[in-house]
């Protein structure tokens, strides 16, 4: 049973969990400062230098499981502690080198950056070098390491720096929240703002009141919890306390569908889906920004619905996003959708209740159809506007560019902005595979994109008119807040 | 008059896009559109009696079975006693 793919995750997740259990008893203002000391109750360090550093650290993510800091705009923060300071040289020759005669590393630089010493052994000019990393890859001997920070890596828009301090910086400017620092950092030193308290609070209050709490669940949960069967995750859900559970894979119906016409009406049209990628767009190629979709995204869509349908409704998303946390605290999602957690804060939930969801019976999870649900992978946001355009009947000939991974995505937008797009509809997703590539999921696997499609193939409905029809009954525009 | 029909996961399973389509074509049919209010929500917390639907405060099970004889029984006998 593996229930995360890094020690990393598993730290975290024993944070969340006993942040949860005690705000669960009442008694977290209390016990907070022994949380550190739960988990490493001994004398022998594991992970650091001393147990006086690790409990230390251990204090600062107590901090972000409880929300972090107000102050701090951004939902994805450094630990500074926390932080390793790794080397930051970029390509560098190690002494794996054996001075040999055959220089393919020379030969293949394309800036002459490499010489040789009087050993024979290869050195690279930094000054010349651009760090393309061809030398590393033909050297036999594979002698020649790329020294650059792994959050650096991770981070392909750029938004890393190292600080004075040489900790690690990031420019909330221009960060996108989408979290493959979090999830790349081998020392756990970025994290993600946790709202877990905020969510149980919300289910506390709802046994002694009317209020109702919904979960809008990713449909990327088909890759996730892969010990147990998806019907057991939600009986889970709704031990937990939520009053129903629904699948955010409708509102993604309902995106396709309204996105399939406004992109006939206007020619060309950006997908609205991932708020990593609207953020990125809007900062990087703010003369494109207009070609966003009108729509709200599929959590806010049918988090909208279920406001406007029932009373007293509160609404929770769960998902694999860390970039979902920032998309809330934009003022037209802010009225629809009350907080939002991830498939790992999830997790540390219901061990925090002590559900062991592999107990429990299989309850029911069916709203969306096939192409709603397919929104979990890169790709099926495209097949549903071109099946949205096919149902509609609409005269248009729609061409997507599908960008897996925001590298992908900043090459479309750069071709966008002068004119020369590849097609007239462009498929934004930062993370790579699309959402099942998220840095709030349990665990990510080659079996993901399978599992969403198998997942799609189970859905009741088999078209996205037929999903959608039950929400456009006529009264319920009427129907207002 | 007011109908409001589950469509929440297991009432959807049960055929409440079935029910809420009979629905329409029998309110559109008997030109009651301005005397019958057809609307949906997620889950009435009785999934085992699904489709779960409310006409004003009377609880009903529904399915596409029975949904002409109730919309005949308790809308259309209703209205035309008034």
């Amino acid at each position: 049973m593996r229930k995360f793919d890094t020690q990393v995750q598993h730290l975290k997740y024993k944070v969340l969990r006993e942040v949860a259990r005690h705000a669960w008893a009442g008694d977290l203002l209390t016990n907070v400062g022994d949380i550190p000391k739960t988990i490493i109750p001994g004398q022998e360090p594991s992970m650091r230098c001393c147990v006086y550093k690790e409990r230390a650290i251990l204090g600062e993510r107590v901090k972000l499981a409880m929300g972090g800091d107000a102050k701090k705009p951004n939902v994805i923060e450094v630990i500074d502690i926390a932080c390793d300071e790794c080397p930051v040289g970029g390509y560098e020759v190690t002494e794996a080198c054996r001075g040999c005669i055959a220089h393919r590393c020379q030969d293949v630089c394309p800036r002459d950056a490499i010489s040789f010493d009087h050993n024979q052994k290869a050195w690279i000019d930094k000054t010349k070098c651009i760090e393309c990393g061809k030398c590393a890859q033909v050297c036999p001997f594979s002698a020649i390491a790329n020294n650059k920070r792994p959050c650096e890596k991770a981070c392909q828009i750029k938004a890393i720096s190292m600080s004075e301090n040489k900790t690690a910086s990031i420019d909330n400017n221009k960060c996108t929240a989408c979290g493959a620092c979090v999830y790349q950092c081998p020392f756990g030193a970025i994290m993600d703002k946790s709202y877990i308290l905020d969510v149980i609070n919300m289910l506390k209050n709802a046994q002694e009141s009317d209020q109702r709490v919904y979960a809008v669940v990713a449909p990327s949960i088909s890759s996730q919890f892969t010990y147990a069967r998806l019907g057991q995750v939600i009986s889970g859900i709704k031990k937990l306390g939520f009053f129903h559970v629904v699948e955010a894979a409708l509102g993604a119906d309902m995106t396709a569908w309204e996105e399939s016409s406004e992109l006939a009406e206007k020619g060309f049209l950006l997908s609205s889906c991932c708020p990593s990628f609207v953020s990125y767009v809007k900062t990087e190629f703010p003369q494109l920004a207009d070609s966003i979709s009108h729509n709200l995204s599929p959590m806010a869509e049918i988090a909208r619905y279920i406001k406007k349908t029932s009373e007293q409704a509160q609404v929770v998303f769960i998902g694999p996003c860390t970039a979902k946390k920032m998309e809330l605290q934009q003022p037209q999602v802010r009225p629809w959708v009350d907080s939002v957690i991830t498939f790992e804060e999830l997790q540390a939930l219901f061990d925090s209740a002590d559900i062991n969801i592999c107990d429990l019976k299989d309850d029911v999870l069916d709203n969306a159809s096939f192409y709603g649900r397919i929104f979990a992978r890169s790709g099926g946001l495209s097949d549903a506007v071109a099946q949205a355009v096919k149902e509609h009947n609409i005269d248009f000939e729609l061409k997507p560019v599908v960008c897996d991974g925001i590298e992908a995505c900043r090459i479309a937008l750069l071709k966008a902005s002068k004119g020369r797009a590849d097609g007239n509809f462009i498929e934004g997703m930062a993370c790579t595979g699309g959402c099942i590539g998220g840095a709030g999921c349990l665990t990510h696997g080659p079996k993901d994109k399978s599992q969403v499609d198998k997942y799609g193939q189970e859905a009741y409905e088999k078209t996205i008119s037929d999903a959608i029809s039950v929400l456009e009954l006529p009264q319920t525009d009427t129907l207002t807040r | 008059m007011k109908i409001t029909v589950c469509i929440g996961s297991s009432c959807h399973l049960k055929g409440s896009r079935q029910v809420v389509e009979q629905l329409k074509e029998l309110i559109t049919a008997h030109g009651l559109e301005e005397d019958v209010e057809l609307s949906g929500t997620f889950c009435m917390g009785k999934c085992e009696q699904g489709v779960s639907a409310t006409l004003d405060d009377q609880q009903f099970s529904l399915s596409p079975e029975n949904t002409k004889e109730f919309f005949e029984k308790n809308i259309r006998g209703v209205l035309a006693a008034k």
